[in-house]
């Protein structure tokens, strides 16, 4: 290699190879989206990690009959869970976990979200517009609000998030359902394994 | 693809093209023909309807599971080995 007249930036260069590397393997994800969600051990370790919270849930709900509301809060968890199997990899996941610490400042920040986002996306459509047409754009805003933390996203980010966040929600849809059968169907069996 | 480039400030037209027929890929009822190309805009509005769907999917389920919760509340606790155990004999 031509080390001999760039011996200063070499540690550069291996630093920023290794930045380069660091961020290709961030952005890998997407490609082994189809594995990750597919494979039975995360499924497994989600239905674990599902259990678990839902048991704290309910230990701490206990006296009151969470009945009417419970299904929001089973669905919060579940979806708490399922943001952070992903290990902080994704916009979806990060947001999904960020918008359970401020729940009641986000709906005021969805109104003001929806005045200031038109006049920003005025300018970015006249740029796409021209490749893209608007009806196909308009099908790409109703995509960002969809996908969490992703309204803003640029769109190959964009289709890259909604790649894996159909993945994960696939595989919740599995492990709930696979959770919802032993439970309904089982009980008996609870009920030995608590008197033994 | 030759050419990933982590900055990415030009996305091509031939990345979005490459994501969005692995979006296709993905899609249960465009995937029926899998050799035929369905245009951008159907895929578009086909992974809209199916993320709405897995939604309300996820919703529907964690309203069940709710009330079996709430119903199995003479047992102190649900039996979180058991079911580790049953999970993992399944597949």
């Amino acid at each position: 290699m031509a080390a001999s007249f760039v011996s200063n930036p070499d540690p550069c260069l291996d630093s920023s190879r290794k930045k380069r590397r660091k961020v290709e393997d961030d952005r890998n994800p997407a490609s082994t989206t189809q594995v990750r969600w597919r494979s039975d051990k995360e499924q497994r370790i989600y239905s674990t990690k599902l259990v678990e919270a839902l048991r704290r849930v309910r230990q701490g709900s206990s006296s009151s009959p969470a009945a009417v509301s419970g299904g929001k809060i089973v669905k919060e968890a579940a979806d708490r869970v399922l943001a952070v199997a992903a290990k902080g990899t994704t916009r979806w996941s990060r947001a999904i976990l960020r918008s359970r610490l401020r729940l009641s400042k986000r709906l005021q920040k969805c109104r003001k979200a929806r005045v200031t986002g038109d006049s920003r996306c005025k300018r970015a459509d006249v740029r796409r517009e021209r490749r893209r047409t608007p009806a196909v754009q308009k099908k790409v805003k109703l995509l960002s609000q969809l996908v969490p933390g992703c309204r803003k996203a640029p769109l190959p980010n964009l289709l890259e998030e909604t790649t894996d966040y159909i993945a994960a929600l696939e595989m919740q849809v599995r492990a709930m359902t696979v959770l919802t059968e032993l439970l309904s169907g089982a009980p008996a069996a609870n009920r030995l394994n608590l008197t033994s | 693809m030759s050419s990933r480039t982590t900055r990415a400030s030009q996305p091509t037209e031939d990345e979005i093209k490459e994501l969005i027929l692995k979006l296709q890929a993905l899609l249960p009822r465009l995937n029926h023909r899998p050799n035929t190309k369905a245009s951008a805009s159907t895929i578009l509005e086909e992974t809209c309807s199916y993320i709405k769907r897995l939604h309300k999917e996820v919703g529907d389920l964690s309203q069940r599971l709710s009330q079996l919760l709430h119903d199995s509340a003479e047992f102190v606790e649900v039996d979180e080995e058991l079911i580790t155990r049953l999970l993992s004999n399944i597949n």
